[in-house]
């Protein structure tokens, strides 16, 4: 019988529910499905006008009608969506009561151009419109609803009102690492045992013409508009940036002893996370990689394994010149001999970077390639980087012998985060 | 707790509000009777504008400077002086592993820009088409990078070499309540030996104070001091810093530090707001601490119903000498829990608490040392937190 502890004496902590939406549609069968056919989610948008943009291409999640639509109000459906799935999945407390707390990975939220927009014709100002005409409009009590929409903390306190989690919900930001973040705080209140189970949940709605301009601005996206399938390509010679995208994913964490105490089903264990910051610069990471190298090593030893023992790696895989050498040095440097036997496939060359609930879907899609034993692709790999000499699955998924499991998240401001999963728990 | 080797001490603070920068100028401003509140230049809004700092001490580069607006320069300058004030600054080693949590808004809009375009928008032929090209040329590239929440966390590992780890909590007060919380259950449970923990707001920006006027929350009108406010209810917002260094007692020893007080215990809720639910969940809080004999360091807003239920409590235990801090240096949301932590911490440390400052007869003198200091955290909108700091 598999010890309730870890090698470090800590609580085993698995996971028993997960749920996930993205671009590729609803539920975990629908996107296992498109994913390991090597199926995009990535399409030209519709949602408004991208006339004169360089960017033109996202993987946006339309198929989930929110009236009015704010990236508050999608991220908040989506995540409702993911944590239905989960919570089904893993029977854990009853309809309305969680058994822990709820820890969100979010996007800042902030209101948007059309709420500017009514605010402004509020106003009734005909001449040049300011700050001044808008608390004028605020003033009137008629925007209530703007408040209680766009606090930083909204989507939390609904989905911890829905669901019934315990305490107070915690809303959280490390850019693109955020949704490991999320699944990294719950893993750490688990072994601390303040809680026997956690909700992690990682969302993110923010498609709109605001967001795609900063990252434009920023030279992050890719520009390769047609076909937009083919726009992200991860450690391909011709990749030129990332894809935005939205979508969520919600996991049921929970000590190895509390499910196994009401025969829960065991869908995967979190082994170990590893985190580390970069000083650097605010959106690109050192050029000895010494953060990214930590970060993983810091992992890997929190697994209590050695770089041998993982036969995976999800990469970051975002598709920027930047990253994707980045996170090769710093593959190549912990896993030496090791990094040209393992397999480092990029979930984002499909469903693009889902930004804040990166982190969290690609746990999921980890711990499903650990549960079937089947590793998804990196599709448009067309024309190798010679510079990037790794086995990155390329194009079609593949069935394979997986151990254990890395998911990379680095995000801007230099926040680095690497999960270790393994299929079931260990002796 | 068995472990005394695990207490979480507090072993440095940086602070700077429209009261000053540091210890000295806080207790100072606190003593005073008079508060330092502009209600002129965002009429009818009241709020606490930052005293004059010299940011060039704490964020030498100008690069670094330019690359932030405000709130992230005031917090960048905040974590600096606690990490002086820990002694740590310049300790690349340590700092190499210092964890970090940091309680986020965002950051300014471009006021001029948004303007423009509103004032645009109206008279556009095709207004998507407009904003489009609007926003692609009016927009500094790296604004966003200004704004983003996790951006203040991101330019205090920049400026200031801390990299062990780097958190971003966002929602509010809560924020600020729960970036010390995990914090000190991290350094408890030995998953941390020290970290940097606070958050940053700058009150004086339009924006900001729209969203919290959407719901009314904004102080309008003349001043008056938190327990006041009852007809015209509000925080002013503030332009506060603050930041502490948490560090396990062990490791403190171990690097000679002295400590400034002891962190013994966070609680939070988020409770339903029905009416007396505040009240209520500040019993059951209250209860969880021990009840302990202590001052209280009070972070009322003015806003209503949540102000008068804390009050309702206090009433019931009137034995407690209450300070509401949002008085002197108003609201600061997401680092006012943080700044009421520094605040209780020096109460603690100097062994006293400063003068009332309520003619309504919340806050009571006492005589007599202080040994325990109790900070009340009352959202808003939502979520409650308490916080029992003790001397050492």
């Amino acid at each position: 019988m598999a010890e309730l502890l870890d090698t470090a004496g800590r609580p085993v902590v698995v996971v028993t529910g997960m749920g996930l939406v993205t671009s590729l549609g609803a539920g975990k069968t629908d996107n296992w499905d498109k994913l390991t056919a090597g199926k995009s989610g990535i399409r030209a948008i519709t949602r408004f006008s991208t006339e004169n943009f360089k960017t033109r291409v996202a993987g946006t999640v339309d198929f989930v009608p929110v009236e009015p639509l704010s990236a508050p109000a999608l991220a908040e459906r989506m995540a409702e969506m993911a944590i239905e799935e989960a919570l089904s999945e893993s029977a854990i407390g009853r309809r309305g009561v969680f058994p822990g707390p709820l820890f969100l990975a979010v996007a800042p939220i902030e209101i948007e151009w059309p709420q500017r927009q009514e605010l402004a014709q509020a106003s009734g100002s005909n001449d040049a419109i300011g700050y001044d005409d808008l608390l004028r409009s605020a003033g009137t009590g008629q925007f209530r609803r703007f408040h209680e929409r766009f606090l930083f903390g909204s989507v939390a306190y609904n989905l911890a009102d829905k669901f019934g989690t315990q305490g107070s919900p915690i809303s959280l930001s490390t850019a693109c690492a955020s949704g490991a973040s999320s699944i990294q705080l719950g893993l750490e209140a688990i072994r601390r045992g303040e809680a026997e189970a956690t909700l992690c949940v990682a969302t993110d709605g923010s498609i709109n013409p605001e967001s795609l301009v900063r990252f434009s601005l920023l030279s992050a996206l890719s520009t390769q508009n047609d076909p937009p399938e083919s726009a992200s390509k991860p450690f391909s010679k011709n990749r030129d940036g990332f894809v935005m995208a939205e979508g969520a994913g919600a996991l049921v964490l929970e000590s190895y002893a509390h499910a196994r105490a009401r025969g829960a089903k065991i869908l995967g264990v979190i082994e170990g996370c590893g985190e580390l910051a970069d000083s650097f610069h605010r959106t690109r990471s050192s050029p000895d990689g010494k953060p990214i190298i930590g970060c993983i090593r810091s992992a890997i030893a929190d697994a209590g394994l050695e770089p041998e023992d993982i036969d995976y790696i999800n990469a970051h895989g975002t598709g920027t010149p930047e990253n994707d050498k980045m996170e090769c040095l710093g593959v190549t440097s912990v896993f030496g001999e090791h990094a040209k036997r393992l397999a480092i496939s990029s979930n984002k060359s499909m469903i693009g970077h889902t930004l804040s609930a990166a982190g969290a879907v690609e746990a999921i899609f980890s711990l499903l390639t650990l549960d079937r034993q089947r590793i998804p692709p990196t599709i448009n790999y067309a024309v190798p980087d010679p510079t990037i000499a790794l086995d990155v699955v390329p194009n079609v998924a593949r069935d394979a012998a997986v151990r254990h499991a890395i998911s990379n998240s680095f995000g801007f401001g230099g926040q680095n985060v690497s999960l270790v999963m393994g299929r079931e728990p260990r002796a | 707790m068995a472990d005394a080797s695990r207490d979480v001490w507090i072993t440095g603070i940086g602070i700077v509000s429209c009261l000053g920068e540091g210890p000295e100028a806080h207790w100072r401003g606190l003593n005073e009777p008079t508060p330092i509140v502009d209600v002129k230049t965002f009429a009818p809004y009241a709020v606490h504008p930052l005293c004059r700092v010299d940011f060039d001490k704490q964020i030498p580069k100008k690069g670094d400077q330019r690359q932030m607006e405000p709130w992230q320069r005031i917090g960048t300058y905040a974590a600096g002086l606690a990490l002086d004030s820990a002694g740590v600054k310049g300790n690349s080693d340590l700092l190499g592993r210092m964890d970090m949590i940091v309680a986020a808004g965002g950051g300014e809009r471009d006021w001029a820009a948004d303007g423009a375009i509103l004032t645009g928008l109206p008279k556009a032929n095709d207004p998507e088409r407009f904003l489009n090209e609007r926003l692609m040329s009016d927009l500094r590239p790296t604004l966003f990078l200004a704004q983003l929440s996790n951006l203040l966390a991101g330019n205090i590992s920049i400026v200031h070499g801390v990299t062990g780890s780097s958190r971003t909590f966002m929602g509010e007060e809560t924020a600020g309540v729960d970036a010390v919380r995990i914090a000190l259950q991290r350094i408890r449970a030995n998953q941390s030996d020290i970290a940097l923990v606070g958050g940053a707001q700058n009150g004086e920006r339009k924006d900001l104070l729209m969203l919290y006027d959407f719901g009314g929350f904004g102080l309008k009108g003349d001043f008056h001091p938190v327990w006041e406010r009852g007809s015209a209810p509000g925080f002013a917002l503030a332009s506060i810093g603050a930041f502490l260094v948490l560090e396990s007692r062990d490791h403190a020893e171990k690097r000679n530090a002295t400590p400034l007080a002891k962190l013994t215990q966070i609680t939070v809720a988020s409770a339903a707001r029905q009416p007396g639910a505040v009240e209520a969940s500040l019993d059951k809080m209250w209860g969880s601490l021990g009840s302990p004999d202590s001052v209280v360091i009070s972070g009322a807003t003015g806003c209503e119903p949540a102000t008068s239920e804390e009050r309702s409590f206090f009433k019931r235990h009137s034995q407690l000498a209450v300070r509401a801090t949002g008085s002197h240096f108003g609201h600061g949301v997401e680092p006012q829990f943080i700044m009421n932590i520094a605040v209780a911490t020096l109460a603690v440390h100097y062994g006293k608490l400063f003068a009332p400052f309520d003619p309504a007869g919340v806050e009571q003198s006492i005589t007599g040392p202080v040994a325990r200091a109790v900070v009340t955290g009352v959202g808003h909108w939502r979520g409650e937190g308490l916080a029992l700091v003790e001397r050492v």
